[in-house]
């Protein structure tokens, strides 16, 4: 038995088979009552969560920095596709891919700004301000009158689940190959040292605007995915606390793991749901898990491992024997 | 105009002060551990709840400064209790461990008073407040006592920083913490008690809160809480004057920005200010930049 997971995870066609039966599976679903709306509102709300959850991993576990802002990214890409599905390209055919990109661009292009003050601070000053960052974002739009303000909008219902598996796959796929790449092992000398990696050579500043700018490009996806799912949103949906459940899922998955992201979302969401009973209570046991996975396993449920499908062919042989 | 500026002054001090007394609780607990902890506003918000409960639940009448001591301590033993049980074992664990453990602590927190309460609750009056006029311009004598109170617990934590072995010890800790134990302090007594101090000062701000505006919510740890931070990193975290000078400029500018704008733009101005500082002085006004080392 062991043998044979052992050759499943390392077999290359294993993961493409995934993605295809997965897909097929999705597109199914839109054509053939397979699910009711529940679970594909489930489904499509995990979809979202991984993709902010691996995004948010790129600055917080690959980079080592604290983002406590990333709701803010999501709001800029909600309130962008928003605009562009309701008041700019009102009923055309392209309208949530459009849309989504558009989000996504509007993200990263103040996600750049974002890396820019980056540079001179670090740590927990650079944490207090993606949380100025946040709280910015979120009274602007407050006081916008044009998308709404307090009032907030309400985009149309255009989120399906192929296209939420369509960008969730496209995120997996883009921050794992920039992981892998000689830009990912930048960002990840950032983390380990950042003055050491600049003595080597690293070029610090560009591995800090590329990890910003496509993480907040996939939080502004996640957002513009959102909005279209939600048939509402208004700056209130997208504050601290809403950061606060993307950080929970970050740690409880793992950090610098894109798996551990996966499993994160995962479970948080579904853990959200099947404790629906219990009110607010179950925003009570969830910090609970978390504390308490943090006292046993500081490092989260995959902390700097990696699902043996993700890794490129040259690591798989660098890893030590479990 | 003029008598307009004074009467906002005033209300600019009464929150500056209440923002000023968190502050120090995230900047104390920053200088000996360098943590962000993150439980802190949630333990402010459990301050006023406390002081509610004592108030309405007693069968006693109870005097103002026998409530604001009985608060300070449970709160301040609660914050002590958090700090054994949740961060000393991850004291030598990655630092965003502690961090997210504090995010946790808080969430659990907040969510189990918003399940005991989930509604806003009014704070009675413990005592009556009359209201002194000198022209135009008017104070009531419960904002003379929460600016009082305020100061006083400020000048005392200076005087416990600056003149008592406690004090002493705390500041050896954050200057070397590896070295302190060889010295013969007893670190855990020592952080144990900075956290004590430090939510104790939480609990009485939450108190005056309560009595400064009386709707209390469980969310309003998590609003206030951040914003107290923002003080605190305004200042220089780790810094205790710089907390009570972050404050201060918060409340004042949090105050003036509504008394001369549409209330609507308050965040906006006060977070944007927050950005303005960081960017010039990124270590906050009075702080000092961290040493880094290869």
């Amino acid at each position: 038995m062991r043998h044979f997971l052992d050759s499943v995870a390392r077999c290359r066609w294993a993961l493409p088979a995934l993605i295809a039966v997965g897909f097929a599976f999705v597109v199914a679903c839109e054509y053939f009552p397979l699910l009711n709306d529940y679970s594909k509102i489930v489904l499509i709300t995990v979809g979202i969560n991984i993709i902010l959850c691996s995004s948010l991993n790129l600055v917080n576990g690959y980079m080592g920095e604290f983002s406590v802002g990333h709701a803010g990214f999501m709001a800029l890409g909600a309130y962008a596709s928003a605009l562009m599905t309701i008041k700019w390209l009102p009923a055309s055919v392209f309208e949530l891919p459009l849309g989504v990109l558009f989000g996504g661009t509007i993200a990263a292009a103040i996600g750049f700004l974002l890396a820019l003050l980056s540079f001179k601070t670090r740590g927990d000053y650079l944490a207090i301000i993606t949380l100025a960052f946040l709280m910015i974002v979120k009274s602007a739009i407050e006081n916008i009158n044009y998308v709404g303000g307090p009032r907030g909008m309400t985009p149309p219902v255009l989120t399906n689940l192929p296209w939420t598996f369509f960008w969730v796959v496209v995120t997996l796929w883009v921050i794992r190959n920039l992981i892998y790449s000689k830009f990912g092992r930048a960002i990840t000398a950032i983390r380990e040292d950042e003055i050491a990696a600049n003595a080597m050579g690293v070029r610090i500043r560009e591995a800090k605007i590329l990890a910003f700018v496509t993480s907040s490009f996939f939080g502004g996806v996640a957002g513009a995915l959102y909005a279209q799912v939600n048939f509402f949103i208004d700056p209130k949906s997208f504050d601290i606390v809403k950061s606060t459940e993307i950080l929970v899922m970050v740690y409880l998955g793992g950090i610098a793991s894109l798996g551990g992201s996966i499993i994160g979302a995962v479970i948080f969401t579904v853990l959200l749901q099947v404790l629906q009973p219990l009110g607010t209570w179950r925003m009570v046991i969830l910090p609970l898990i978390l504390v308490l996975l943090m006292l046993f396993r500081p490092r989260g449920i995959m902390g700097m491992r990696e699902l043996t499908w993700f890794l490129p062919a040259g690591e798989l042989f660098k890893r030590p024997k479990p | 105009m003029t008598f307009y500026l004074a009467q906002q002054t005033i209300n600019a001090l009464q929150l500056g002060s209440i923002y000023a007394l968190i502050a120090l609780g995230y900047s104390m607990v920053y200088g000996v551990l360098v943590m962000i902890n993150f439980a802190h506003g949630d333990l402010f918000m459990l301050g006023a709840f406390a002081c509610l409960l004592l108030a309405v639940l007693l069968p006693v009448h109870l005097p103002f400064v026998v409530i604001l001591l009985l608060v300070m301590i449970v709160i301040g033993l609660l914050g002590a209790f958090i700090e054994r049980v949740a961060y000393r074992p991850l004291r030598d664990a990655p630092r965003v461990s502690a961090i997210i453990t504090a995010l946790g602590c808080g969430l659990v927190i907040e969510n189990t008073t918003l399940s005991l309460s989930p509604y806003p609750q009014f704070m009675p009056e413990l005592f009556d407040s009359r209201t002194l006029s000198f022209g135009s311009l008017t104070v009531t004598t419960l904002q003379i006592l929460i600016i009082g109170v305020a100061l006083g617990l400020m000048l005392g934590l200076d005087f416990l920083i600056r003149r008592t072995s406690f004090g002493m010890a705390m500041r050896a800790i954050s200057f070397d913490a590896r070295t302190v134990p060889l010295m013969g302090i007893p670190v855990n007594r020592m952080i144990s008690l900075t956290f004590f101090v430090g939510a104790g000062l939480g609990g009485a701000a939450g108190m005056l809160y309560g009595l400064a505006y009386p709707q209390i919510s469980a969310t309003m740890g998590v609003l206030i809480g951040w914003k107290a931070f923002i003080a605190a990193v305004i200042g220089g975290i780790g810094s205790i004057r710089g907390a009570v000078l972050g404050g201060f400029i918060l409340g004042g500018v949090e105050v003036m920005a509504v008394a001369y704008l549409p209330s609507t733009y308050r965040d906006l101005i006060s977070y944007s200010l927050l950005l303005a500082i960081l960017v010039f002085k990124p270590y906050g006004l009075l702080g000092q930049p961290p040493n880094q080392k290869l």
